[in-house]
């Protein structure tokens, strides 16, 4: 069995109206192998994994598991080939048990009841095996971000998977739990599984896989033992040239006082307080960088600030106390908001015309009637300004990229010169370049004096870009570090509780 | 190209298609029998004024439905909010003396308003308390038919005949006729070029259009989703009781029991079929109000019965309406690339 492959794509091409996501890919993945496949967004790393696990169907090409050459429909014919999938938002049932959720679908009856007896044992089992440990009699609403992510892995093995998918598992992790993660799944390579492992992190790559494949545009650049390689040589491959240094310019220089208090500010949650009594300042002309495992108040810190939620405490803005107004009031008074869910940002059935001036509209309006002139000319403004690649201001939001969306979106919240923007995850999801562009315009903003707020979960985001940093854990401010004291090691074990 | 073929063209086709083959099945020549439902609609002078005043209250409710949808409010109340704007029209038509100048306008506020406060609670209840507005709109539409049949046979019954009615308004709230139409006709164009603006380039119609396609969006952009939603409901309540003050102080000049044919129910369809577009309203206004004039032509030029025209209607309203299930649940960030 060692002999053959695990899986053997070959020939693979897909195409989405009209558009190839894949070309011609051939990829093989061994047994025994941590394999990653690296790529930049819209590489067609996630529709190569999706046509394996009968997500989509290719157009053509050929699929062979174990050496067979299969047909794969849908997800229960690539299960019952031992495909499993960890996909990068998990498919569970928040008011369900870890063990519930576990079973769910692959149910064993006795007397025709759900034999759960019989499944726990063979669940412990296998998280014994690999270290995957879990409280099974948990809701999985009530599990941390991590522990989610290893019922997703266990509900793949109770399936009896013996190639796993997993699709940016370390998005969501904190450092140490990144490690623990890749801890287990060397373990189920050890045994002789394929572990397929969809990553942007090439520092993650090289140190834990076997091998990688970079895919650009659809197309397989180069597959190669990660012994072999580094991490600027992966990057080359993925852009396709040399990309300028990420590394931002930290040159602008923070001012006296703060353009932001924060006093005191806490958010009802379901449980207790989903923010706890939160106290910070920013500077003008200063990053402030919000670190932490997603779910630990961020999100309630962002509404609270821009008024999408009730809270208590006193936020001052420039002097002025802004924490009884309104969203509306707090926007006039200066603030600006790029939402981390893009649901917030923008209305994409409409017009780059009609989102260019959501949240300033009535900016551009006499006596009730909107400017049609005023209008178009903002909007071939930020077009222009923020380089973005559309066929025009009539065209629908939806129709633009990622890239784009982000650039309307931050180009929209920077026109009017905010004295605090607030950004949650502002790079999520986007490519290299349009990283880069979106990291300098932040940096640009506090150049020009203002203070930014920004949430983000890569840490590695967090400390390129911030004079200090703020470690949220379980709704607290977990400490404050300056920049010079804001290691990774130390940051990351913060992030998992530790005092600073 | 396949959301054009899914369009109203495509539940126009079908709808007649599948009439005709209900009147094929039934014994009837479907060409003839939709010749003469033609010619009855629009065959000569008068019956296109009958048409056009058939259209009238089609196209100011349709709007008001309309204007519901786009801020994502399905208001199946209309016939109720019809029903007490037209009450309070004849009432204020009959019972007060006044010079036609101020007489006319005021009867036709005063429908407005009894529209307008028949949508208030459920728009309130939904923007504060998220109480669905398709339940609450259909049980007030309930009270709205039994608090007029009441009242039109007890209180405000004309004491000079056995029929369940007000008094006639008096001639000085008249709306004006000429040649087969009435003044509302002018109302409804008027309100047809008032929702294109107000929807096109008013502060209030971009906000709607926000709230109703992308209500995290507007809230993020300092939109209060809960006033707009309800003032698009105290909107919608106004034109559906503008929409009754027409019929009454147009057609009727007082209210009877059950006036309405079910005015407030055809708008949904016209409002469907019509995509929520001024253009598109005031056109399936004025096919369904052809249709309704129509099928009286048809029945007594051929053996078809006019209920025919209510199959039509009915595949036109399933056809329109799958369109809109599909427009709606593809909305709020549906727009994955799979990319």
């Amino acid at each position: 069995m060692e002999n053959t492959p695990a899986v053997e794509m070959i020939g693979i091409t897909k195409r989405f109206s009209g558009v190839a996501a894949n070309e011609g890919v051939d990829f093989t993945a061994s047994w025994g192998e941590l394999h990653a496949l690296i790529g930049e967004n819209g590489a067609g790393k996630s529709t190569l994994m999706n046509l394996l696990y009968g997500l989509h169907i290719p157009d053509s090409g050929e699929i062979k598991v174990g050496g067979d050459s299969v047909r794969i429909a849908d997800p229960r014919d690539a299960i019952a080939l031992g495909i499993g999938m960890v996909h990068q938002h998990f498919m569970l049932i928040p008011a369900f048990t870890a063990l519930e959720n576990i079973v769910l679908g692959a149910e064993t009856a006795k007397l025709g009841l759900t034999d759960f007896r019989a499944a726990e044992a063979k669940v412990l089992a296998t998280g014994e095996r690999f270290g995957l440990r879990v409280d099974l009699h948990k809701k999985v609403a009530d599990l941390s971000v991590s522990a989610q992510q290893k019922v997703e892995i266990l509900k793949a093995l109770y399936r009896d998977a013996r190639i796993l998918i997993l699709d940016e598992p370390t998005s969501v992790l904190a450092p140490q739990e990144a490690e623990s993660l890749f801890e287990m799944l060397r373990r189920m390579v050890a045994e002789g599984m394929c572990v397929i492992l969809i990553s942007h992190k090439l520092n993650d790559v090289i140190s834990y896989a076997d091998r990688v494949t970079v895919l650009r545009r659809g197309r397989v650049v180069a597959s190669l033992e990660t012994g072999q390689t580094c991490p600027e040589e992966l990057t080359r491959m993925m852009v396709g040239e040399d990309v300028p240094t990420a590394e931002p310019q930290k040159a602008s220089v923070v001012g006296e006082g703060a353009v932001l208090k924060v006093r005191d500010l806490s958010v009802r949650g379901r449980s207790g307080r989903a923010l706890d009594s939160v106290s910070f300042d920013i500077r003008p002309g200063e990053v402030l960088g919000v670190a932490g495992v997603d779910g630990n108040g961020q999100r309630e810190l962002a509404e609270a600030l821009v008024g999408l939620t009730r809270s208590t405490g006193t936020i001052t803005l420039g002097g002025v106390d802004i924490s009884g107004m309104s969203v509306r009031g707090r926007l006039e008074q200066g603030m600006a908001y790029v939402p981390e869910d893009r649901r917030f940002a923008l209305a994409p059935d409409f017009s780059i015309l009609d989102n260019s001036i959501l949240g300033f509209h009535r900016g551009f309006a006499y006596h009730g009637i909107l400017d049609l002139d005023e209008m178009v000319e903002r909007a071939d403004e930020l077009i222009g300004r923020n380089d973005i690649r559309a066929s025009g201001p009539g065209a629908p939001v939806k129709s633009l990229s990622g890239g784009n969306r982000q650039k309307l979106v931050l180009g929209r919240a920077l026109i009017g010169e905010p004295t605090i923007l607030i950004a949650c995850q502002p790079t999520m999801g986007l490519d290299v370049h349009a990283t880069a562009e979106i990291h300098r315009r932040l940096l640009a903003e506090c150049t020009r004096g203002a203070g930014v707020l920004l949430i983000s979960y890569d840490l590695d985001e967090i400390l390129a870009l911030s004079h200090r940093v703020l470690v949220m854990y379980q709704g607290r401010v977990a400490g404050v570090l300056t920049r010079e004291e804001a290691s990774r090691e130390k940051v990351g074990a913060m992030m998992l509780g530790a005092k600073a | 190209m396949r959301r054009i073929i899914s369009g109203p063209a495509f539940a126009l086709l079908a709808a007649f298609g599948l009439g005709a083959m209900a009147i094929w099945v039934s014994g009837g020549n479907p060409i003839t029998s939709f010749g003469a439902m033609f010619a009855g609609a629009f065959g000569s002078g008068p019956t296109v004024a009958e048409t056009l005043v058939k259209s009238v209250p089609l196209i100011i409710t349709g709007l008001a439905v309309a204007l519901g949808l786009r801020a994502g409010l399905f208001n199946i109340g209309v016939e109720g909010q019809l029903l007490v704007g037209g009450l309070c029209a004849a009432y204020v038509g009959y019972a007060v003396k006044l010079p036609a100048v101020v007489h006319l306008p005021l009867c036709i506020v005063c429908g407005m308003i009894g529209g307008a406060a028949w949508g208030l609670l459920p728009g309130f209840l939904r923007a504060k308390r998220g109480v669905h507005e398709v339940i609450t709109t259909i049980m007030m539409n309930y009270i709205a038919f039994y608090l007029t049949h009441y009242l039109v046979t007890n209180p405000l019954k004309d004491a000079t005949t056995m029929a369940p009615q007000t008094p006639e308004a008096l001639s000085s709230a008249w709306l004006p006729a000429f040649g087969g139409l009435h003044a509302g006709i002018l109302l409804a164009l008027i309100c047809l070029a008032g929702y294109a603006f107000v929807m096109g380039r008013g502060v209030f119609g971009y906000e709607v259009k926000v709230v109703g396609k992308a209500p995290d969006a507007a809230r993020a952009a300092g939109i209060s989703v809960t006033g707009t939603l309800v003032r698009a409901m105290l909107i919608s309540g106004a034109l559906a009781g503008l929409a009754g003050a027409v019929e009454v102080l147009g057609v009727h000049h007082k209210f009877y029991d059950q006036f309405s044919p079910g005015y407030g129910f055809d708008s949904i369809a016209v409002a469907f079929l019509g995509g929520g577009s001024a253009l598109g309203t005031g056109l399936s206004a004025l096919l369904f109000g052809a249709l309704r004039n129509g099928a009286v032509g048809m029945q007594l030029a051929t053996d078809t019965p006019r209920e025919i025209v209510t199959i039509i209607q009915a595949i036109i309203i399933v056809m329109a309406g799958t369109k809109f299930v599909k427009n709606s649940s593809g909305s709020g960030g549906g727009a994955d690339d799979p990319l």
